[in-house]
């Protein structure tokens, strides 16, 4: 059935999205690549389950091995910064699809088919992924609020200040590419076993783009704007031929036109819809 | 293929990068703008060229006409998106450069269509011997141009007025304006050069290759952006060399490296490694 499919592609993207809001949102490490980590997760689980292993176990297995790369590019944010930052992980992006594309054994150009099919039927599926989804919004709503939370603010606003105060920003990144990347894998992971074929292509720098523009349109670092964004623009490609024929330039237009008159997105634009309406009530 | 081949390929690969480098390390060097949409300009380049050339049949002229054009283009383009944004923070302009790039590849696409264009008579296919090298005239011409457009850049930018004026605002931009320096005049300026070097690189590679599409923009333009960053970002001298040496390591990277990485992704490779070891590039300014 044809909602199912647009709630499950709703879920994962939302779970893509909140994973790159918590390390480019958050903490304010810009990241141009996420997309790798989103295809290292589905490149993971598919080889794990189409050797014969089981989709449970997938899961957890692919939010490792992008976890441990995350770990990795993390340590990149430690050592530049901002623009540096940007085109070094531009630069994993490539790197990933660079190497993928030369190795037998992760299908080269021809990719994964094939991918057995997790065996709960779709409608399950579908809210095993919501459900995931849910857990991850949650998550983000708590980790904003926590001291942690607070900590990566500090960081995302002012890393030298951060310092002289006593946070451990090198810890504090370290986490927080682990978190994001780690969620990007389980992402990925969901994406592999409902599309059942994974190819180097949808995990480019123009994928990376998609995942950026729900987290600049939904407003950095909201939790719900991102969540918003992510839904609406994962699904009408789906809904509406011309969406899905004009898609980049919709997503280019949107880039700029939110950078250009409301850099906060749609989290700021409510917050001032809000304030008119409230301020007019008690005016009244 | 035996190595002087190789190192004379990789040279005129080199050549091209630093027409397009040169460009956005400029724009950097002046603005701070990690500009994306460069490529764009670039894939225009390449489209006005050839379209001219097959309505025209000459290429020279066509040329001319491009890189003008192109860069008048690249002056408006700063005027009606970047000086609005400029006083924003600076993930904005990154980012809404981003989002223009993406939105120049698909409206090409929607314009000229997604099919490449060629020549109807590919211009310079001629070969000629150069110290026991076999070159196409094209590739040679590709050299000719680096060294006199960045040459002429050099000129300018050491001897002329208006490169005084450049310089002192890419070092200190609000004191070079107490001097009365019309900064906006400046960074007029900036963009066409660096427009008018991207649309030449552009219709020289719409040449080499004899076909234009709307995503052609995309792999020399990243790799523009390591060879910036690895040249020290706003540092010509760093850009150049960063530029050859990338043409001609991957040059022989593609005999060498090729079951490990793919040709395009040698660049990130070289880049993440220097940035490992020198975060502020192989040549910053210090």
């Amino acid at each position: 059935m044809y909602e199912i499919s647009l709630l499950t592609v709703m879920s994962f993207s939302v779970i893509f999205a909140l994973s790159l809001n918590l390390i480019t949102g958050f903490c304010g490490q810009i990241s141009l690549g996420h997309a790798a980590f989103y295809g290292i997760g589905a490149y993971s689980a598919a080889l794990f389950t189409t050797d014969g292993g089981s989709f449970w176990l997938a899961l957890p297995l692919a939010m490792a091995v992008a976890g441990f790369f995350g770990f990795i590019v993390g340590f990149a944010s430690l050592r530049v910064r901002h623009d540096f930052l940007a085109i070094t992980t531009m630069g994993v992006g490539f790197l990933f699809t660079g190497f993928v594309r030369q190795q037998d054994f992760l299908g080269g150009e021809e990719g994964i088919a094939g991918i057995p099919d997790p065996g709960i039927g779709q409608i399950p599926y579908m809210l095993l992924c919501a459900a995931l989804a849910t857990a991850v919004i949650a998550f983000s709503l708590y980790l904003k609020r926590s001291w942690m939370g607070h900590a990566f603010d500090a960081i995302a606003t002012d890393e030298d200040t951060a310092r002289t105060l006593g946070i451990d920003v090198a810890r504090y990144k370290l986490t927080a590419f682990v978190f994001g990347t780690a969620l990007a894998g389980l992402a990925g992971a969901l994406f592999a076993h409902y599309v059942k074929f994974v190819e180097v292509e949808s995990f480019d720098f123009i994928e990376s783009i998609s995942v950026l523009a729900m987290v600049i349109v939904g407003g950095i670092g909201s939790v719900w704007g991102v969540v918003v964004a992510a839904a609406f623009l994962s699904v009408l490609p789906l809904l509406l031929q011309v969406f899905a024929d004009f898609k980049l330039l919709i997503y280019g237009v949107l880039l700029f036109t939110v950078m250009y008159f409301a850099p906060g997105g749609i989290d700021s634009l409510m917050r001032m819809l809000w304030r008119r309406i409230s301020g007019r009530r008690t005016a009244g | 293929m035996n190595y002087s081949d190789l190192l004379v390929q990789g040279l005129v690969e080199g050549c091209i990068y630093a027409l397009i480098a040169v460009g956005l390390t400029l724009v950097y060097g002046l603005l701070r703008i990690l500009h994306i949409a460069h490529a764009g300009i670039f894939t225009l380049g390449a489209y006005v060229g050839l379209l001219l050339t097959n309505e025209t049949g000459s290429f020279a002229a066509a040329f001319v006409i491009t890189v003008v054009a192109v860069g008048f283009f690249g002056m408006a383009f700063y005027r009606l998106f970047y000086e609005p944004i400029l006083d924003k923070p600076p993930h904005v302009a990154l980012i809404a450069s981003i989002g223009l790039f993406v939105a120049m590849e698909e409206i090409y696409r929607i314009v000229f269509g997604a099919t490449s264009i060629s020549f109807l008579a590919p211009p310079l296919k001629d070969t000629v011997e150069v110290a026991g090298v076999r070159l196409e005239e094209g590739r040679i011409a590709v050299v000719v141009l680096a060294v006199v457009l960045i040459g002429g850049l050099a000129v300018l930018a050491g001897r002329t007025r208006i490169g005084i004026a450049w310089r002192a605002t890419v070092s200190d931009a609000a004191m070079a304006e107490s001097f009365g320096i019309d900064l906006a005049r400046v960074r007029y300026i900036n963009f066409f050069v660096a427009s008018a070097l991207a649309a030449a690189a552009g219709v020289m590679v719409a040449l080499l290759l004899n076909q234009v599409i709307p995503t052609m923009g995309g792999v020399p333009a990243y790799k523009a952006l390591a060879i910036i960053v690895l040249g020290g970002l706003g540092n010509v001298k760093g850009t150049l060399i960063a530029a050859l040496a990338l043409g001609v390591i991957e040059s022989f990277g593609t005999i060498y490296l090729d079951r490990v990485l793919d040709r395009d992704a040698i660049a990130f490779a070289f880049l993440i490694a220097v940035l490992m070891i020198r975060p502020q590039g192989l040549f910053a300014r210090r």
